[in-house]
């Protein structure tokens, strides 16, 4: 099996799709000619042609509200917002068009996008290139949102993605692109390659939305987190010791909540762990679901480590990280020790 | 104050309109132009080369109720009469449907007075698998068929256990993918750009099905309509662009949205799309101006956009009282006139219809709607609670219905809703 980057797993799961399925069409501003700016979707317009493959202006409510049209027609468009931070524009063809078109109408109309956008910081982005704004996504019902942590998952995820019926916003966390990153910024940079999840099939397979992965089984703690912070809650877990379970969302909404209810009554002990900013965000919701499913069960007060409720800065980028030192600092505090 | 002695200070320019309540509207700035005036380019005209045909107003029917000009459309006499029932039949099913307002019988309601004859003669220029991405002001696409049950329309209205949407939407947003008519949104100017996209979609399918998408002249102010004309002309998708110019949003004037001193169909020229303005209470020069735009569409010549001259006779909607902020007498001195009158004018001219045909027409199909409302009522509505099951609210969210929403669905059933 051959080993592959998020990047190039991303592009087989295009690949694969446009290959299989006639109404896979994808575009974006720079996806075409160029590969789009992270490289994702290099070299399909050249394999599939510009009817299926092409750049599109700069304009996310436009490249949304197109696709939206497309798939009222019966195509299944696969749309990138180049950086996450950037999908704003288009919040109503999102909110109250793609979400609410399948409800609104009875089913006489249905909106099947994907809209993938690279999200999260690690790599001197700034407060316009770094933001994980999957808050805003899970709030709204009728969407499905997505993170995916490694290569595997990604392809996977992505291809059950456009063949779901339903919208599906897709956060792929760029600071991971090109291998593993456990938030020692001081470090080397560690290649996919070395990890077993970059193994991944040529063909078509799926993972299932709406299913979470115990990446790390413990029985200390449960750490729910996703993307990029699943390294960071596995480095934590090293550098203290402490035999934390860990739990990769993987589908953020609709929630696993089987997988998180399960770990969270077996360990008794649960550290929420999100890269967005703190206040309304994701980690809320995650800790308000423990508390109502498991307040028997908790040994200790389900601690939170997110970024902070700033904007993401430029020069203070590692301060503002939740790192393995503030999610070390968690484990210690809900282990009581 | 601030600023230099001496200097010119400067000003904000807010628009007004010439006519408010107790003072007569000076409908100059319309331009109307003569019937028969504009010329009719080929269809593969350059679009930058459409500049005379948006800052002018193509029109057929000239004040005698004469067909005039290179615009008159073949036609035959009986899709005119077919047509006219149309109108009115788009104004009987209002007007019954006001009063039932008015009646309490249902919440809400937007009519179309003035403004029929743009979607009934468009709908005409259109094919089976054509699709429309409209406003609220375009029922007339769907009361000009014959295969769409007005009982089934006014079940939407009434939110009853028979209205085909479950009672999800507010009156009169309707969704019939049959008829080649978008879901309704209600939020603005959104369906303007997804009918690009559908338009796109065909073109990439390799299909010959076009897309017409709808939009007010007040909404042409948000993003969305930009987008629009930026993909279409981009991706020279097959879509017609109507701008419904009635020159009123709610209270505020077109010039709010920019239409002072110039005119919507001139943006569309400006992004490179061929554009038309056109007397929108003229049912042939609707017609001829729609068949012109459906055409270059088909031959994948790309977009046009067309800005739909006519006036707002009624309320915005019945949250509404217009006499606040414009003249209550405006649309009797509205250049243009009624689009019934003149379509009724032009065939009785041509001897293919007569006063008393018309008000036989006009009782008869009073007499139908109130008896489509009749029976409409005896499936209930939102007020006497026939209304769709409370299961209704949760599904259709997502295709499959997740664990968290039929944990909540059977919540609300434990406490009987």
């Amino acid at each position: 099996m051959a080993t592959m980057t998020m990047i190039q797993a991303l592009r087989s799961a295009m690949d694969v799709m446009l290959g299989r399925d006639a109404r896979v069409v994808v575009f974006g501003e720079d996806v075409g000619f160029f590969g789009g700016v992270f490289r994702c979707t290099e070299g399909l317009q050249a394999k599939y042609g510009k009817q299926r493959v092409f750049d599109a202006p700069i304009a996310e409510g436009g490249i949304v509200g197109t696709a939206i049209g497309m798939a009222a027609y019966g195509l299944r468009p696969v749309v990138e917002v180049q950086f996450a931070d950037y999908f704003y524009p288009a919040s109503d063809q999102i909110v109250s068009e793609a979400a609410r078109l399948r409800y609104r109408s009875a089913c006489d109309f249905t909106a099947p996008v994907v809209i993938r956008m690279p999200c999260g910081g690690g790599i001197y982005g700034g407060q316009t290139h770094s933001q994980s704004p999957e808050a805003l996504f899970t709030h709204v019902c009728g969407l499905r949102t997505v993170m995916p942590s490694n290569p595997y998952d990604a392809k996977g995820l992505l291809i059950a993605a456009i063949e779901c019926d339903d919208p599906v916003i897709f956060l792929e966390p760029k600071r991971i692109y090109n291998g593993p990153f456990d938030g020692h910024h001081e470090q080397p940079v560690v290649p996919w390659s070395a990890h077993p999840k970059s193994e991944v099939p040529a063909g078509h397979y799926t993972v299932a939305l709406e299913s979470a992965s115990v990446v790390r089984p413990g029985e200390d703690l449960t750490v729910l987190t996703y993307g990029t912070m699943v390294y960071v809650a596995e480095a934590a877990a090293r550098e203290t010791g402490i035999d934390a379970e860990i739990v990769d969302l993987r589908s953020l909404w609709p929630l696993d909540l089987p997988t998180v209810v399960g770990s969270v009554r077996k360990t008794g002990r649960c550290v929420v762990l999100h890269e967005a900013t703190r206040t309304s965000g994701f980690g809320a919701e995650l800790t308000a679901l423990v508390q109502e499913h498991c307040f028997f069960h908790l040994e200790a007060p389900i601690e939170r480590v997110t970024g902070y409720d700033t904007p993401y800065p430029h020069a203070l980028e590692w301060a503002y990280f939740p790192g393995p030192k503030r999610v070390a600092q968690a484990y210690r505090k809900v282990m009581g020790s | 104050m601030p600023g230099e002695p001496g200097q010119l200070q400067l000003q904000l320019h807010v628009p007004e309109p010439t006519g408010r309540p107790g003072r007569a509207t000076d409908f100059s700035y319309l331009r109307v132009s003569a019937a028969g005036e504009v010329p009719r380019p080929a269809v593969d005209i350059v679009p930058s080369h459409t500049g005379t045909m948006a800052w002018k107003m193509i029109r057929v029917l000239d004040d005698t109720g004469h067909a005039v000009g290179p615009w008159a459309p073949q036609v035959e006499v009986e899709a005119l009469r077919q047509g006219l029932r149309s109108m009115l039949r788009t104004r009987a099913f209002d007007s019954r449907m006001l009063i039932a307002q008015r009646q309490k019988k249902i919440s809400f309601y937007m009519q179309c007075l003035g403004e029929e004859a743009i979607a009934v003669a468009h709908a005409q220029a259109l094919q089976p698998g054509d699709m429309c991405f409209p406003t609220y002001r375009q029922q007339g696409l769907l009361l000009s068929r014959d295969d769409i049950d007005v009982v089934e329309l006014m079940c939407q209205l009434l939110s009853n256990e028979r209205d085909p949407i479950r009672g999800r939407q507010l009156p009169v947003m309707y969704s019939y993918k049959r008829a080649g008519f978008f879901s309704i949104s209600g939020n603005l100017a959104t369906q303007f750009v997804q009918a690009v996209g559908w338009a796109m979609a065909s073109a990439i399918s390799g299909d010959t099905k076009i897309a017409s998408g709808w939009i007010g002249d007040g909404s042409t102010a948000e993003a969305d309509f930009h987008n629009a004309l930026t993909f279409a002309h981009v991706y020279r998708a097959p879509v017609i662009l109507n701008v419904v110019n009635n020159q009123w949003a709610i209270s505020t004037f077109q010039a709010i949205a920019g239409g002072e001193g110039t005119t919507f169909a001139a943006r569309g020229v400006g992004a490179g799309i061929a554009s038309l303005r056109v007397d929108g209470n003229d049912f042939l020069a609707v017609l001829a101006a729609s068949r012109w735009a459906a055409e270059r569409a088909r031959r994948n010549l790309g977009p046009t956009l067309i800005e739909w001259v006519t006036y707002r006779a009624g309320a915005h909607s019945t949250s509404d009282d217009p006499s606040r902020y414009r003249p209550a007498d405006d649309w009797r001195n509205f250049p243009l006139g009624d689009p019934v009158a003149r379509l009724k004018q032009h065939l009785i001219g041509l001897g293919a219809w007569s006063e008393e045909a018309h008000e036989q027409a006009v009782k008869a199909l009073d007499t139908e709607m109130s008896a489509a409302l009749k029976k409409a009522l005896t499936y209930g509505s939102v007020q006497d609670g026939h209304i769709p099951p409370l299961e209704t609210m949760f599904e259709d969210v997502y295709k499959d219905m997740p664990p968290h929403l039929h944990d909540q669905m059977q919540q609300a059933a434990t406490l009987g809703g």
